[in-house]
This record gives structure tokens, C-alpha cells and sequence, in this order.
């Protein structure tokens, strides 16, 4: 036993591991820490203050915030769905479908867009409106978000109908149930860690996206990215570092929750 | 045969078969629509004339790549000789895009394998740690890189008070920054692929070896990293891609002379100073670049797991 874990063990990977996770969470604890600063300078530190937060809700630039967080929660919460019935449906076909010549293809255009460079989606959709004379605004947004957002909601619904035998279904066929119930009553209640967790993944990286918003969105129209974005170019203002912690914090427990319950999976 | 166990247990069952066409046939309109002909439409944009107010005029024209690689002189009408402008930015997006994953693949393997070898119970922890930044939004976390290393920043503050340096490091605004910001932004990346190989990895090999006298960093050499080495072509691939084609990490923490295939692309597009049949074929330039790349890799994993 000590033999092979002497064989595992590279002296330093455990110092460079832990200098990975400090890089990768220092700049976010920084910022952090100053959206709690009570001075109007984010270079010095001025004591534990509320203020910022206050600031965001109530300050000169609320309304353009709430506005924009507004926005930005209506389009994630409409495209998450629309994503995941058009990738649960997919992951049907594709998953409990048989074998058939489109079933490599189909999954290719799924991926799709995670292949594409954002910046080339967001180009290509620019001028695809431009040319279908569509005006931007919160309709080309959300039509982008559903887009991208069908990949990352096709992964976990696909992998967790992979993982659940077909016999279940077979089952309440055989007991006459027709394939519509077998699929509402027998699989659909099955899946629903995995299409839950996919809702939640295509909810973050909607509420996420800047690139490819920040080039269809019409004038006027901002999301909470795009906001902070706009303002960030001024400069950073301790309320950005307030609202960027809310956002954070937001995100994280969105990731933390699809984490759980992608957990309650293997325990089955 | 190890790919064939993710996707041949369940194929054949065929519960939905029949209406397999209609169930796919949301994603796939969806997908057509928004972005296969939106491709297509840039590449046909590609080589229209530019409006002088952003947009097109339908006439077809080589402006756009004649512009990308030919310089025809102050007044456009001599021969071509080459242009190395765009070449440059692209050059220079390639050279920032590779030092990121290499510093990525530096930190991140170590890592990963680090991770892959800790009680199975224990990776699950591990792994969500490493993941957890990737979900936070991007443009957050660039700013926080830019809050974090500007000269009157924390880490300079921090450096000074321990007396490490005597003045600011002076790294914002500078291909350092860049490097970093695009480091940071995809190290999650290179972790995740290697981790997955190095947990599939049959370590009786390197007892193997070990038997056999090699040293450890032979043997890490020799056994191991021939053996995880699609997981590391993997991760490198998903930290270049994106980096390769980023637009908030040059234009937040690089200055003016930081430009790369991002800002190229996004500044034809703003305002009237652009060019859009010029960002369609940029566009498109590093779009076959980058789908030129992925062919080669799935080439590479098929031709790999053909050996195992």
C-alpha cells in the first residue's frame, strides 16, 4: 500500500495545486473584500461599509442597473427554458432514438456553437439580422442566448438519459401504457436531475454572456454585462465591485445547487 | 474502444424511434437558422462592398481579403506586396493565445493529476473547486484581474509592503497582462481533460516501470504522459480556442498596442469607422483556423483511441 502511493506521489504537485486554486480565486476575493470598502477610492482600504451595496439599489446609476439586471433575468429565465425542452427533446431522439444516419450530424450541430469562436457567432448573427432586416433588441438577444445555451443544456440531460436503462420504459409499454405516458410518467420524472442541472448551467452562461449580447443587443437595450461593461470602461467604481459580488454570488450558488443535485444522481 | 462505451451502451435503445425526427427537429431549425446560415451569410458578406456607414452595398468584391493581405500603397493602385498589419495582429494573437496555454498546461497538469490521484470521494470536492471560477461570469473576473494588477492595485501594494519590489511592476496595459488575463480566464479548462485521463490511467503501468528501475520523472515521462496525452491535447485546445479569439481580455487589460484577432474583428463592427466586410472575413480567417485546428485534433483522439 505505501508502495503505491509513493508511486502517485510527485513531490510539488500538491504546492502547485494550491498555488492554482489561489490564483484562480485571488482576484475574485479582492474584489470581494473592496465592494465592502467604505472609502470612495478603490485604492484605499477605509473600513467595512454597506454603502456600495446601498449605492447600487439607490445610487445615480440604479435605475440603468436595475433595468439591466431586469433584462438580464428575463432572458436567462426564457432562454434556460426554451434551451432545455429543445435539448431534452434532442437527447430523446438522439439518445433513444435507435441508430439512424442523422444521429452523428445532429450531434455535431449541437456542439456547434461551442466550436465557433464567440466573437465569430456574434458576427455572424450581426450580420444575419442586418440581412433579415430584423431590428435589435430583446428579441435577437434572447434568440442568441437560446442558441449557445442548447449545448450546455444538452450535456448533463444526455449524460444522465445515458445512465437510465431503456427497460423502465419498456416496462410501461408492455403494460400498455402509450409512448407518450411512457415518456411524461416513466422517463421525463427519471431525468429530472439532469434537465434541472442543464436548466441551471444554460441560466448561468445566459446571465454570463457578454461577447455575443454586447454585438446584437440594439441601442439602449443593456443587460447587466453589457452595463458593467459600459461602465468598468470609465473606470472601476467600488458599486461595480458591489454588483459584480452579487452577481458572483449568485452565479456560484446557481453552480453550487446544479452540483448537489447532479450529486443526488450517483447515490441512486 | 474506450469511446465507443460513452455513447454504444444506449444506443440501441429505440424507445422514440419513430418519432425520433420530430424530436429533433426544434434544435435543428434553431441551429440552421441562428447558426449555420448566419456563417454562411458572413462568408457571402465577406465579399460584398463596405458602406461608408457600417453595413453593405451587394456588390461583389475581394476588397476584404485583398485588404487583409495586400498592401497597395498609399493610394491603392500599386501591385500587391504583402501586408503585414493583420498578419501581425493575427501572428501576435497566436504567439499571446499559445504563451497562455502553455503556462496553463504548466500549472494545470500538475494539478490535474494531483486531483486524480486523492480518494474518490475526496476529487468530486477538488473538481467543483477548479470549476467554480469558470461559472463566474468572464467579464467579472477581468475586471478583477485588471482591479488586482493595476499599478496602484493590491498585489502592487502588497509587493511594496513586503519589500519585494521598490516601484509598481507596471504589468496593466502591457502583453503580460494579456497573457495573464487569458491564463486565468481558461485555466479551468486544462485542468478538467487531464483530470478525466489521468483518472482513467492504469497506474500498474508505472509500477511497471518503477519494477523495472525507471525513475519517477522517467517514468512520468515515458508512461504516463504518452498515455494521457489526448487528455493534454484536449485541454490545451479548450484553453487556445477561446483564447485565441478573446476579445475583453486584450481590450480590458491590454492598452493600445495589445490589439489581437478580437479587437481586429470588433472594431469593424462599432460605430462608423468600420468595416464590415472586412470583420466578415476576419471572421472567417480565424474561423478556418480554428475548425482547420479541431479537424486535426478529432483526427488525432480517433487515431489514439484506434491504439488503445
Amino acid at each position: 500500500m505505501k508502495r503505491r502511493n509513493d508511486i502517485k506521489h510527485y513531490t510539488g504537485f500538491l504546492p502547485l495545486t494550491l498555488l492554482c486554486l489561489f490564483i484562480l480565486y485571488t482576484p475574485l476575493i479582492v474584489v470581494m473584500v473592496y465592494s465592502f470598502n467604505e472609502s470612495t477610492s478603490i485604492t484605499t482600504w477605509g473600513g467595512f461599509s454597506l454603502k456600495w451595496y446601498v449605492d447600487v439599489f439607490t445610487g445615480p446609476e440604479s435605475a440603468k442597473f436595475k433595468q439591466a439586471a431586469w433584462n438580464s433575468f428575463v432572458i436567462a429565465i426564457a432562454a434556460a427554458t426554451t434551451a432545455t425542452i429543445i435539448a431534452t427533446l434532442a437527447a430523446t431522439a438522439i439518445i433513444r432514438g435507435g441508430r439512424f444516419k442523422l444521429r452523428l450530424p445532429s450531434l455535431g450541430l449541437i456542439s456547434l456553437p461551442l466550436m465557433v469562436p464567440e466573437i465569430v457567432t456574434a458576427v455572424a448573427l450581426l450580420i444575419f439580422y442586418n440581412f433579415i432586416g430584423f431590428s435589435r433588441g430583446m428579441m435577437t438577444i434572447l434568440v442568441a442566448h437560446i442558441v449557445f445555451c442548447i449545448p450546455f443544456a444538452y450535456m448533463p440531460i444526455a449524460a444522465r438519459m445515458q445512465g437510465i436503462e431503456d427497460t423502465y420504459e419498456q416496462a410501461a409499454l408492455d403494460l400498455y401504457a402509450t409512448r407518450f405516458e411512457a415518456f411524461t410518467k416513466i422517463l421525463l420524472p427519471l431525468m429530472l436531475p439532469g434537465i434541472i442541472s442543464g436548466y441551471l448551467l444554460a441560466f448561468i452562461i445566459s446571465l454570463d454572456d457578454f461577447i455575443i449580447t454586447n454585438f446584437v443587443k440594439g441601442a439602449g437595450v443593456e443587460t447587466l454585462p453589457t452595463a458593467i461593461f459600459g461602465s468598468v470602461k470609465q473606470g472601476i467604481r467600488p458599486n461595480i465591485m458591489a454588483i459584480s459580488t452579487m452577481l458572483l454570488a449568485v452565479s456560484m450558488l446557481i453552480v453550487t445547487l446544479s452540483y448537489l443535485i447532479s450529486k443526488t444522481d450517483k447515490t441512486k | 474502444m474506450a469511446g465507443g462505451v460513452a455513447s454504444g451502451g444506449s444506443s440501441s435503445a429505440e424507445t422514440y424511434k419513430e418519432a425520433r425526427n420530430f424530436l429533433l427537429l426544434p434544435a435543428w431549425a434553431v441551429l440552421v437558422i441562428f447558426v449555420l446560415a448566419p456563417v454562411m451569410m458572413m462568408f457571402v458578406y465577406s465579399f460584398l462592398t463596405k458602406e461608408f456607414r457600417g453595413g453593405v452595398i451587394w456588390e461583389f468584391s475581394f476588397a476584404a481579403y485583398d485588404q487583409f493581405f495586400c498592401d497597395r500603397g498609399l493610394f491603392g493602385d500599386e501591385p500587391c506586396s504583402f501586408e503585414w498589419t493583420y498578419i501581425g495582429i493575427f501572428w501576435r494573437s497566436i504567439w499571446q493565445a499559445g504563451l497562455a496555454t502553455f503556462f496553463a498546461l504548466l500549472i494545470g497538469f500538475p494539478t490535474a493529476y494531483f486531483i486524480a490521484t486523492r480518494p474518490p470521494h475526496l476529487r468530486a470536492i477538488w473538481v467543483f473547486l477548479i470549476t467554480i471560477p469558470y461559472w463566474v461570469n468572464l467579464l467579472i473576473r477581468t475586471v478583477s484581474m485588471k482591479f488586482l494588477i493595476r499599478d496602484t492595485g493590491p498585489l502592487n501594494e502588497f509587493l511594496l509592503w513586503v519589500g519585494i519590489i521598490e516601484s509598481p511592476l507596471g504589468i496593466a496595459y502591457t502583453n503580460t497582462a494579456v497573457q495573464l488575463g487569458l491564463f486565468y480566464s481558461y485555466l479551468p479548462f486544462m485542468v478538467l481533460p487531464i483530470y478525466a485521463a489521468v483518472e482513467r490511467y492504469n497506474f500498474a503501468l508505472s509500477e511497471a516501470a518503477a519494477d523495472l528501475y525507471a525513475s519517477k520523472w522517467t517514468t512520468l515521462r515515458l508512461v504516463l504522459l504518452p498515455a494521457v496525452k489526448p487528455g493534454v491535447i484536449a485541454g490545451c485546445i479548450l484553453v487556445f480556442v477561446p483564447s485565441l479569439g478573446s476579445f475583453l481580455a486584450p481590450d480590458l487589460l491590454g492598452g493600445a498596442r495589445n490589439f489581437m484577432i478580437g479587437s481586429l474583428i470588433d472594431e469593424q463592427f462599432r460605430g462608423s469607422a468600420g468595416n464590415w466586410p472586412f470583420g466578415a472575413a476576419a471572421s472567417m480567417i480565424l474561423l478556418s483556423m480554428v475548425l482547420l485546428l479541431l479537424m486535426i485534433f478529432a483526427r488525432q483522439q480517433s487515431k489514439a483511441e484506434g491504439r488503445g
